[in-house]
């Protein structure tokens, strides 16, 4: 119970002080993460829009297997990105392995089918809405998901959260192809499987804090934006 | 019987082979009908809810479609709209098949209101960006406002649009659909939720339109509605079409057994 209480105290100076060990492993997990939304949501807004409004044998199949991909371990794709980008594997000469790169492909692998998935239910929603609209106006395929798309912007930006939340959380994936290297590949997670393995409670609770609060600040993020739309009747 | 003088009109009499495609003072005759649909069936569930309906609709004049609940006055509009590809028959909009650059020389009004979540402004906005003749972005905005102040919204014009009443939302539904300047306007019960204040301020709005040389095509389930406003009637009874009557005629002496029940209120089967 002392140690509990003295490594709480500890973990409390470190965020107080700003500690710079900390801020550094807090800023690669914000930097991969975000990386890794923002290269998820170039794939996934296009793909989840494009699932949503375009019809074509195996559809349903496709939608399906984008749902089952929601819930990849993290592990399995930390083993494929490292299995793709070690030596001998078919990107091995990119020398991109136990790098931040390594580690934003990994998380942006999870969270593109989140995105994707998230988007094509929001999208296909407005569009059985919009869908008669926009044909009687004309309106052809490329400008009708641009229409979607800016539409369902709220609800865009939501499922990006939800991505990110599930990307700044994970730790199978980045421990694989990261490899956790001291000022290079660790981050908040990481670090916090290591330092509570090596005893070292007070890092890995200020990290933890850090990382509950992201959670909270994300949510009320998700919730001020509904909030938002339903002031602006956008909802 | 209609109120000419308090819509402050002079109905034109229905030329049924004249389109607005021509002109008064073009040379030869480029005579089109807007709207025909040839041979329309559908089928759904072994029902048949279509009947290979022949049907010509011109450019001018107000038609009122008429008929009871399950007639198929949605889908034929639908079908002729081109939301609703039919089992058999074609649909031709200028002699043409449908297709997405002629789509808005027909204007189409939903029973309830699809505003995009945007501003009342650019629902309008984005509904001329969709002519195939393309407007400046000061045209848009110029054309979009006289349409908006023509349905008394352009004081609203900044609003969003989703946060109007539902009579403001369905004057704006129409406001955006006249902006196009259609050839012709089709309305499904465009009033059937509205109170008659809202009822009135929308039919004035219809015939401002016809009376600037929109054919109107409007589905309701209020008689005196269609007395009011109708040229001509075209009754809907089993998915097939009893009868295309001038207005007066019609409401005066209805030639089917249907649209007799129907005008004294009985069940129509």
């Amino acid at each position: 119970m002392q140690d509990f209480t003295a490594a709480f105290a500890e973990a409390f100076r470190l965020l107080a002080t700003l500690d710079a060990e900390l801020l550094e492993i807090v800023g690669l997990s914000l930097q991969v993460s975000l990386s890794a939304v923002l290269l998820a949501a170039l794939v996934g807004l296009p793909l989840g829009a494009l699932l949503a409004v375009s019809r074509f044998p195996g559809r349903g199949a496709v939608t399906v297997l984008l749902n089952a991909l929601m819930g990849l371990p993290p592990v399995v794709v930390g083993l494929l990105v490292y299995l793709a980008l070690s030596r001998s594997g078919p990107l091995g000469v990119l020398g991109l392995l136990y790098t931040p790169t390594a580690m934003v492909i990994a998380q942006s692998i999870l969270v593109t089918p989140i995105i994707a998935a998230l988007v094509r239910q929001t999208v296909a929603d407005l569009h059985a809405e919009y869908d008669e609209q926009l044909r009687v106006l004309g309106v052809g395929p490329a400008r009708q998901i641009g229409t979607l798309l800016w539409d369902a912007r709220y609800s865009l930006l939501t499922a990006m959260l939800a991505g990110f939340g599930r990307a700044i959380a994970e730790v199978g994936a980045v421990i694989i192809v990261g490899g956790n290297i001291d000022h290079v590949t660790r981050v908040m997670t990481t670090a916090i499987a290591l330092e509570t393995s090596k005893g070292d409670l007070a890092l890995a609770l200020g990290l933890g804090l850090i990382l509950v609060g992201i959670a909270v600040l994300v949510n009320a993020m998700v919730m001020g934006l509904r909030a938002t739309a339903a002031r602006a009747a956008y909802a | 019987m209609r109120d000419d003088s308090r819509m402050g009109r002079n109905p034109p009499p229905i030329e049924p082979e004249t389109s607005v495609a021509q002109s008064a003072d073009s040379g030869p005759d480029t005579r089109v009908t807007p709207l025909r649909g040839e041979g329309l069936s559908l089928a759904r569930g072994g029902r048949r809810l279509l009947d290979c309906i022949d049907i010509e609709l011109y450019g001018r004049g107000v038609l009122a479609v008429l008929g009871p609940n399950g007639a198929g006055k949605s889908l034929l509009l639908r079908v002729l709209a081109g939301l609703i590809a039919p089992d058999s028959g074609s649909v031709l909009w200028a002699g043409c098949a449908p297709d997405r650059a002629r789509a808005t020389r027909l204007g189409f009004v939903f029973q309830k209101p699809v505003l995009l979540r945007r501003s009342v402004l650019a629902n309008v906005e984005y509904a001329l960006a969709s002519l195939p003749r393309n407007l400046s972005r000061s045209g848009r905005r110029q054309r979009a406002f006289e349409a908006l102040e023509m349905a008394d919204l352009g004081a609203l014009a900044r609003s969003p649009a989703r946060v109007l009443s539902g009579g403001e939302q369905q004057r704006l539904a129409i406001a955006r659909a006249l902006s196009l300047r259609p050839e012709l306007l089709l309305l499904d019960e465009p009033t059937a939720n509205l109170d008659p204040a809202q009822t009135q301020h929308i039919e004035s709005l219809l015939i401002e339109a016809r009376n600037r040389g929109t054919g109107i095509v409007l589905i309701s389930h209020d008689r005196e509605q269609a007395r009011r406003l109708a040229d001509e009637v075209l009754f809907l009874h089993g998915g097939s079409v009893d009868e295309r009557t001038p207005a007066g005629e019609f409401f005066r002496s209805p030639k089917s057994a249907a649209a007799r029940a129907y005008l004294d209120g009985r069940l129509v089967l």
